[in-house]
């Protein structure tokens, strides 16, 4: 497999607190890659700085080859390299289909398909993937009335709306009642096996992540600090070390 | 349900038909309502579809006054021999002129001010949230003062255009058509639009524009296409108004920020932002509103105005179209999860 995103050397502080120090990983292409890590151990901030949404000081990522660092958040997007938020972001006032329909790839349109109205295809889609991640029932209803955990879920589905090659989750499975994590496990190895996107993922939960990810990479005090299978990971001293405070 | 709206639409397309010749003491009130329509409608697109409130729409209008003028002149006559004799009735036009300038300059008049709403929102779109507002505001003010110096457009003093040809009455009514005839393409258009995938891609750029460049929409090059889409009406409206009103100048007339430009979004908040109906329904209303004050309450008017300003933003924001929506969702085809 080759890698989709390659980061090498990245740096990144906000005034003296270095948050990335000389940070590089590879996202192999087509595969669930994990990232975990201690709280403040720099992993949303190197989600940032994939996605564009800051500058980094120094080093390179490429996604697909392309230098993207130097790009901005919607460039990076047109690229097809999506995120979803921590905090879940959607369109609280219309209901599931205007918000998934939303979502439709503009990236692909030219401005005479933007001008026409969705068509009967937008919407069997839609409705096809309200139905994958559980929420066909609730589609009319306005978004915002919706419970965290389904949110998270129409964000999910609003990202494969979207059809990206390469997908940033920062902790799905946060705040989701935990008997719908296995629901939302088994749909995030779909997405990546049926729809053929690439997965990268930030996760708190260790159950999930080792049950999901084929590689994982572990950070702690800004650096990348362990790399390997979930096994490896798991009796991997330095990483238990980073857990427990031995730092 | 999809026939009685049909019947509405054409009850409505009838009355505008009908109204000034069966009120013909208010033809010059009823085509001044037909301007607010518009400029309500437009205000709406980039204040309440994609949530940039502009305070420099009269910019539009004021500059399509200017542009319809100077085109419709500029084919006959030396616009600078003519501005400095001020009209003065040196210069006649013939039918034929007079209607072709007419004709070409309130079409030159939008599509020029859909040039400048792309010149200007390119600049100005890097703002958000009240900076805009002040942003676009300033760019008005600034565009009166600049004008009101130019004495090639006749300075201070305004243009005066030539006099309707035919009779005055007849007059009237060719310019409430004209305006009708705006307002009504302008209500299609939207309704249109609002329908399109782009309709929903600047409401995304309202609710959460980061989330919507997060996921790739071109979110300025839409908001400069909507923000043109507006300024060609606004231009157009501002052209026709120029040759209504016969003569203009440029701070009380032209840029009038204090009056429509305030006007316009009151309209909108009145009825509802974001809403297909709100601005018709808001523009009908504070016309009303403003005739009534403006008739009886000579001396009052201003106070009055701001009376309602201040109840409205404060007590009844989200306007009539908006609290009906609140109080009867299913009307609008929304669904709330039933309370168990």
């Amino acid at each position: 497999m080759t890698a989709i995103i390659e980061i090498q050397g990245v740096c990144k502080a906000y005034g003296g607190v270095v948050a990335n120090k000389e940070v590089s990983m590879e996202i192999k292409s087509g595969g669930i890659t994990g990232l975990i890590g201690p709280n403040g151990s720099g992993k949303t901030t190197l989600f940032n700085s994939v996605v564009g949404y800051h500058p980094i000081d120094a080093g390179s990522i490429k996604f697909e080859g392309k230098e993207i660092s130097k790009l901005q958040v919607q460039d990076i997007a047109r690229l097809g390299l999506l995120r979803t938020f921590q905090q879940t972001r959607i369109y609280g006032l219309m209901n599931g289909v205007e918000n998934m329909l939303i979502s439709l790839p503009h990236r692909k349109m030219n401005l005479w398909d933007a001008l026409k109205p969705n068509s009967k295809e937008d919407y069997e889609k839609a409705d096809r993937l309200l139905e994958f991640v559980g929420l066909y029932e609730k589609r009319l209803l306005k978004s915002g009335d919706l419970s965290f955990g389904q949110q998270k879920l129409l964000e999910f589905a609003m990202a494969l709306m979207n059809e990206p090659t390469c997908l940033l989750l920062d902790e799905p499975t946060a705040g989701i009642n935990p008997t719908l994590i296995n629901g939302l496990i088994d749909r995030l190895k779909r997405a990546n096996a049926e729809f053929g996107i690439t997965l990268f993922i930030i996760e708190h939960n260790m159950r999930v992540i080792m049950n999901m990810a084929d590689t994982i990479y572990c950070m702690a005090h800004g650096e990348m600090l362990a790399q390997g299978t979930p096994d490896e990971i798991q009796n991997d001293q330095r990483v238990i070390d980073a857990y427990l405070g031995a730092h | 349900m999809a026939k009685k709206k049909l019947i509405l639409y054409a009850l409505i397309l009838v009355f505008t038909f009908i109204a000034p010749f069966a009120f013909p003491a208010y033809g010059t009130q009823l085509a001044t309502l037909w301007l607010m329509i518009i400029v309500a409608i437009t205000w709406d697109m980039t204040g309440g579809q994609m949530g940039y409130n502009s305070l420099g729409n009269i910019f539009f209008y004021g500059t399509g006054m200017y542009v319809a003028a100077l085109i419709s002149i500029g084919q006959v006559y030396d616009v600078g021999e003519y501005t400095s004799a001020a009209g003065g009735g040196i210069y006649e036009f013939t039918d034929a002129q007079y209607f072709s300038g007419l004709f070409l300059g309130v079409i030159g008049a939008g599509i020029f001010c859909s040039i400048t709403a792309v010149l200007i929102g390119y600049i100005t779109f890097g703002l958000r949230g009240p900076y805009f507002a002040i942003g676009t505001l300033a760019v008005a003010i600034a565009a009166g003062e600049l004008v009101s110096n130019w004495e090639w457009v006749g300075g201070g003093q305004g243009i005066a255009l030539p006099v309707y040809p035919g009779d005055f009455d007849v007059g009237k009514i060719f310019f409430y058509f004209l305006f009708a005839s705006v307002g009504v393409s302008v209500f299609i258009f939207v309704k249109w639009l609002y329908g399109t995938r782009f309709g929903a891609a600047i409401n995304a750029i309202r609710d959460d524009e980061e989330k919507a460049e997060a996921m790739g929409i071109h979110t300025l090059r839409y908001k400069l296409i909507t923000w043109a889409m507006a300024a060609f009406f606004v231009g157009m409206a501002g052209g026709i108004s120029g040759f209504q009103l016969i003569h203009f100048e440029p701070l009380e007339t032209a840029y009038q920020t204090i009056n429509l430009g305030i006007f316009m979004v009151v309209c909108v908040l009145l009825g509802g932002k974001g809403t297909l109906w709100g601005p018709v329904v808001g523009a009908i209303l504070f016309h009303l509103f403003k005739e009534v004050t403006w008739t009886y309450f000579l001396g009052w008017q201003w106070v009055a105005l701001g009376a309602l300003i201040v109840v409205t933003v404060v007590y009844f924001q989200d306007g009539l179209m908006g609290w009906l929506m609140h109080k009867r969702p299913h009307w609008f085809g929304i669904r709330v999860e039933e309370s168990k």
